[in-house]
């Protein structure tokens, strides 16, 4: 405990309670005390561990943000999953544990997946070997999962391939990329998560890959923070898509696309975690006819989606997101862009409330898509 | 393989070695009332199988056949009431849903989509429960271990020694004293 409260900076704590005060579920009412917690560890409280509340945490990051000594927060929850985890506390998964099952399964190796049937003829990849390897993500999962939404996340994913394409790359797009293991992760399942991690990092290591490229927020924030310690020297760089984008943009060939005026949900593991708050604002900006127009809280500062690791689910994140899309709109904007299929479901999720639903509905995008759509 | 389990085989698993772990998920109302009325009838089926009674199939959401498949079941079958037979009016109807996201996700995942199986039992339909197993127990059998299957799973869900059994001796005695509450 005590080595954790050092590592995570929790000593550096002088009991402000600002995090619990800019907590997103805090402030929506629920009594979850960010504070409590850097307080208990710095008391050496080993059963704050043995709290199932640990897992209310969206880990979206803004409490790190804010704090004045520099707390880390969110690693430190990470930490104390890690322990409840060991004593067999889990959180209770919204949609039944179903995503984490499928997360353990891939963990677990078995089966060949058949998670590439959404690559069309048009779009060129490489199955083993390249310079640059895109990781997918899960989108395929999520859009058979959520059928009742009406998104289609893995559009994001094929946009990508195109954006890539167009650029004269053709990326490695594997049939054995797995679950990069961010959930089970941040669900306290450390040793699924190796496991996911070694089998991932082998295979781009065999790619021969020099870069990493994902269109999701929480792969990116993986494969840059956590698979660090697996990568054993090897010189991966990892970029979530749109800063490549950025890196690339004299390359980049746009026309007007069809989409006018945006708005964009700065995913919380790439604005916070990872602090990318500009790439995607200068891609868009890179697109002719696409105006941004800022929610009232963007950057490090946007609420995030309030679902990020599918282990909490309740009234407070309904809140939450409905509160976001409620911003969305007020900036008169027609089209939400994410950067992250997560946000997505979500958001898209909030939108199915049958009383303010109508009002709060907004198309939503990735925004691999709105480059793709403005390819010439 | 398939065509040595047929149901007037006493014991088919060994004569292939594999016996599959099967997951059976039967609605209170019809499909479990179903297995009992062949357990009274004395009907013969395959034992490989370890029911769980829900209320209603509308209950099955992914995550229960996920979970099975993870804990290292070979095969999930699904069952409820006729359509127009539901004790809840439309609960098989989400069952069909339910059970078309957990198709696609099981493909997606690589298990074959033979390892899963949706089936309306009716209460009187004993007969048919019989045959429903027989032949889901072949089918699972003919495709091997799940890939997800574990040597723990053995463990948790063993099959009774003995060869097959009649389910009417275990199982669904409860369900005659449930059913009698109501």
């Amino acid at each position: 405990m005590q080595q954790l409260a050092k590592d995570t900076n929790a000593w550096a704590c002088y009991d402000c309670g600002k995090c619990t005060a800019t907590c997103p579920i805090a402030r929506a009412g629920s009594d979850y005390s960010p504070r409590r917690h850097v307080l208990a560890t710095n008391l050496g409280q080993e059963e704050i561990a043995r709290e199932p509340s640990l897992f209310a945490c969206l880990t979206c990051g803004l409490c790190d943000v804010r704090c004045p000594a520099e707390v880390a927060y969110t690693p430190l929850v990470q930490k104390l999953r890690e322990k409840a985890f060991d004593a067999s506390i889990q959180p209770e998964c919204p949609h039944g544990g179903a995503l984490q099952s499928v997360m353990r399964m891939m963990a677990s190796g078995g089966a060949q997946q058949d998670r590439l049937g959404w690559l069309d003829d048009d779009l060129k990849t490489e199955p083993k070997e390249g310079a640059v390897f895109l990781w997918t993500g899960c989108t395929m999962y999520y859009d058979a999962f959520f059928p009742e939404f009406g998104l289609a996340t893995v559009a994001g994913t094929r946009a990508a391939v195109k954006v890539l394409n167009s650029l004269g790359v053709t990326p490695v797009v594997s049939a054995e990329e797995r679950c990069c293991g961010h959930d089970l992760l941040w669900n306290g399942d450390r040793a699924s998560f190796e496991a996911l991690a070694k089998h991932n990092v082998e295979l781009v290591k065999n790619s021969g890959a020099e870069v990493v490229v994902t269109p999701c927020a929480e792969c990116a924030r993986t494969w840059r923070m956590d698979y660090e310690p697996y990568l054993d020297g090897a010189k991966i760089r990892v970029q979530h898509l749109t800063e490549y984008l950025v890196e690339r943009s004299a390359d980049l060939r746009l026309k007007n696309g069809s989409t006018a005026k945006v708005t964009f949900q700065d995913p919380c593991r790439l604005s916070r975690h990872l602090g990318v708050v500009d790439a995607p604002r200068e891609v868009l900006d890179q697109v002719p006819g696409v105006e941004l127009n800022e929610m009232s809280r963007s950057g490090t500062r946007g609420a995030c989606c309030a679902g990020g690791t599918w282990s909490n689910c309740d009234r407070f994140a309904k809140q939450i997101q409905v509160g976001r899309l409620r911003e969305a709109k007020a900036t008169g904007a027609d089209v939400l862009v994410t950067a992250c299929p997560k946000c997505q479901v979500h958001l898209a999720c909030a939108m199915k409330d049958s009383k303010i639903g109508n009002e709060i509905s907004i198309e939503m995008r990735d925004v691999a898509e709105v480059v793709a759509s403005a390819l010439e | 393989m398939t065509q040595q389990a047929t149901s007037t085989n006493k014991n088919p698993g060994a004569a292939t070695g594999f016996d599959p772990r099967i997951v059976v998920f039967a609605c209170n109302w019809c499909s479990y009332a179903g297995a009992d009325t062949a357990g009274v009838s004395r009907i013969q089926h395959q034992p490989h199988f370890r029911m769980i009674r829900v209320m209603c199939s509308g209950r099955i959401q992914p995550a229960f056949v996920l979970r099975a498949f993870e804990k290292g079941a070979d095969g999930v079958l699904v069952s409820g009431c006729h359509f127009g037979d539901c004790h809840y009016i439309f609960g098989n109807e989400r069952a069909v849903e339910q059970f078309e996201k957990t198709r696609n996700v099981v493909k997606i995942l690589g298990i074959e989509e033979e390892r899963i199986r949706l089936e309306w039992i009716s209460a009187a339909e004993g007969t048919r429960f019989a045959e429903v197993i027989n032949e889901f127990t072949d089918q699972v059998r003919a495709l091997g271990p799940s890939p997800f299957a574990r040597e723990d799973a053995i463990e948790e869900i063993e099959a009774p020694e003995g060869g097959p059994c009649l389910t009417g001796e275990h199982g669904p005695s409860d369900a005659d004293a449930d059913a009698g509450g109501n």
